[in-house]
């Protein structure tokens, strides 16, 4: 790394990666072990977002035995629990340590541009030129709410995941929560628990049990080669990369958090938020359907899982096959809200996220705003990106789904950056 | 995508569709149609309607011949019943959307349909339309179809060709959400 000091230009290398969670340490654990000199760009600390951008509460939805990183793994005595996120920030600063990546912290990336060839990166602290550029700083960035939110009237709070961290902050009145994935399940739980009256809005969502057969659902998910399905071999990725995280929890008690659940708990369900007009939430009446095909989709997955157990003959000492119970939807699901009434006080949009390409001037979004991108090789020479949703396989997004990737990814920066190499050479040369 | 077999034919074009599909995902402007229905009325609660052209894939089309649609009340609200009630005529759209889902799902997924046959009912309380009780809505309270289906499939294959036929039906939208309905006058 050259180091310019007292210049804007902060240093020059051949691969800089921005962000310095699992996906940007993970592919510098593969750029180190080639020598190649390479810098990461964070803009916080490392493991940022699990730091500043997650409730109190919040565990990973993978057990421990699952959270792996390049020649980095779980070492506790707990391997079926959950890391809870000052776990995951010990799990990932250690990996940076070990791997003694390259980090600069409290570095935050402005804007990108692009060179004749590779990059130029303006940070708060100087800049930086370089061959190969890797996003890595993740899929979640920003809430992704509706604009229907902003047809709420000005007496209801609202509130995203990223904001939310306990009950405590919420008034003691009723609370909707919009999204029936992993983080809306959890929040609706929790918050029903602490005595609020939660409606939840349910569009379409994956439903998984927590354990199958007595072993996690993970554990299936990993040995049947479920996780590992490669984006290039399936029938529709755009839908696949769409898809909301599943309906888990990490708990102690290894318990299945479902709708079934909530609604023993008094949760009320409702359909999609599909509008709001004066002043009344307005609900579709598709819930009926979005729960058949969760509880169609599970029923799948478990059929395969059973299958392949058969397949392996390796059914001793498992529980034996069992099927839930549908999803109960009320005979007459609440189909609208009127939010003068008082008896709702917070609006939580547990809605998913989308990254921030703001400081990217480099024209490689498509008309959605997203990357336009090959199993992560960006659609600009020199340019990857990491971390996303079935990037590559399905555990893309992920911790353990970090390594594959890398490894892929980084094999493919090595061969460019010797194609770079050699012509350069030859332009000397001539 | 299960490996298509060459034996199975409900009718559907799927290649036709998929092939729309990837080129519409290139060009979203030409994905823009508007539906049209022009109308008349003819005596009391008779009204006939006509469904002829329509715009999509940027540029007027029309269908291979118009159509004719008769509404009317029943004789039990004192009409001459011409023809079906217009809210007959929203469960003949569900009814026609949903299973033209069902075969072109089955199609796209290799399964042999028999026969697909469905029975709609929808509630709904007389007294919102009469103006007897505001809290009363005027459309349906709820609807219910009921499918029978007869194909080259398990039950559970069959409820999961019913389920993506909802989850892409124009009509099952329509009715499941709320849309704005714009309407306006003129003296003629």
């Amino acid at each position: 790394m050259t180091r310019l000091s007292g210049n804007p230009l902060a240093g020059a290398v051949d691969v800089l990666v921005i962000g310095a969670g699992h996906s940007g340490l993970a592919i510098s654990r593969f750029l180190s072990a080639r020598c190649i000199d390479h810098v990461i760009l964070e803009r916080g600390e490392v493991a940022n977002s699990w730091r500043t951008e997650r409730w109190d509460s919040l565990k990973l939805l993978t057990p421990n035995w699952q959270s792996r990183l390049p020649g980095y793994c779980y070492s506790g005595s707990d391997p079926d629990g959950y890391m809870s996120m000052h776990e995951v920030i010990d799990f990932i600063s250690g990996y940076a340590e070990c791997s003694r990546a390259p980090v600069e912290t409290d570095t935050e990336v402005k804007s990108v541009q692009p060179l004749d060839s590779g990059y130029r990166v303006v940070t708060n602290r100087g800049e930086w030129r370089t061959r190969v550029l890797v996003i890595a700083s993740g899929a979640f960035n920003l809430p992704l709410i509706p604009a229907v939110s902003q047809a709420l009237p000005a007496n209801i709070r609202q509130l995203s995941t990223r904001d939310y961290r306990d009950p405590g902050q919420l008034e003691n009145a009723g609370v909707m929560i919009i999204g029936a994935s992993a983080s809306g399940l959890q929040l609706a739980d929790e918050i029903q628990a602490s005595g609020r009256q939660v409606t939840l809005a349910v569009g379409e969502h994956v439903r998984l049990p927590r354990l199958y057969r007595g072993k996690d659902i993970q554990h299936w998910m990993h040995v049947t080669g479920v996780l590992d399905e490669k984006y290039d071999a399936i029938d529709d990725i755009r839908r696949a990369r769409g898809v909301s995280s599943p309906q888990l929890v990490g708990s102690r008690d290894r318990r299945t958090l479902d709708l079934n659940v909530l609604s023993a708990a008094g949760v009320r369900l409702a359909g999609r938020l599909a509008g709001v007009r004066d002043g009344k939430l307005q609900f579709s009446g598709s819930l009926r359907n979005v729960c058949q095909l969760a509880d169609l989709k599970m029923n799948r997955l478990l059929d395969s899982i059973d299958d392949w157990i058969v397949e392996q003959g390796v059914d001793e000492g498992l529980d034996s096959a069992e099927r839930f119970a549908p999803t109960r939807i009320p005979d007459s699901p609440c189909l609208g809200l009127d939010l003068a009434d008082g008896e709702i006080g917070t609006v939580v949009w547990a809605t998913g996220y989308r990254p921030d390409y703001s400081w990217l001037e480099v024209p490689v979004l498509d008309r959605k705003g997203q990357i336009r991108h090959d199993g992560g090789v960006v659609d600009s020479p020199g340019m990857y990106i990491l971390g996303l949703p079935y990037l590559r396989r399905r555990k893309s997004s992920f911790i353990h789904g970090a390594e594959d990737d890398a490894r892929d990814l980084g094999e493919h920066i090595v061969a460019y950056l010797d194609v770079v190499s050699a012509t350069s050479r030859i332009k000397m040369a001539v | 995508m299960q490996t298509q077999q060459i034996s199975i034919d409900n009718g559907v074009n799927v290649e036709a569709i998929l092939g729309a599909r990837e080129a519409l995902t290139e060009a979203p402007e030409a994905a823009q149609f508007k539906w049209r229905a022009t109308s008349e009325w003819v005596n009391g609660t008779h009204t006939r309607a006509h469904v002829e052209n329509f715009f999509g894939l940027g540029e007027e089309h029309k269908h291979r011949q118009g159509f004719d649609y008769d509404t009317d009340h029943p004789e039990i609200f004192a009409s001459e019943d011409n023809g079906s009630t217009p809210v007959e005529m929203v469960l003949v759209g569900l009814a026609g959307c949903l299973t033209a889902g069902v075969a072109t799902v089955a199609q796209n997924r290799g399964i042999q349909l028999r026969s697909v046959k469905a029975s709609l009912e929808a509630g709904m309380d007389i007294q919102g339309i009469l103006g007897i009780d505001g809290d009363v809505r005027n459309g349906f309270d709820g609807v219910r179809v009921s499918f029978v289906i007869d194909a080259d499939a398990s039950q559970q294959d069959i409820e999961a060709l019913v389920a993506q036929s909802q989850k892409r039906s124009a009509v099952f939208d329509i009715m499941s959400n709320p849309t704005d309905v714009h309407v306006d006058v003129s003296k003629g």
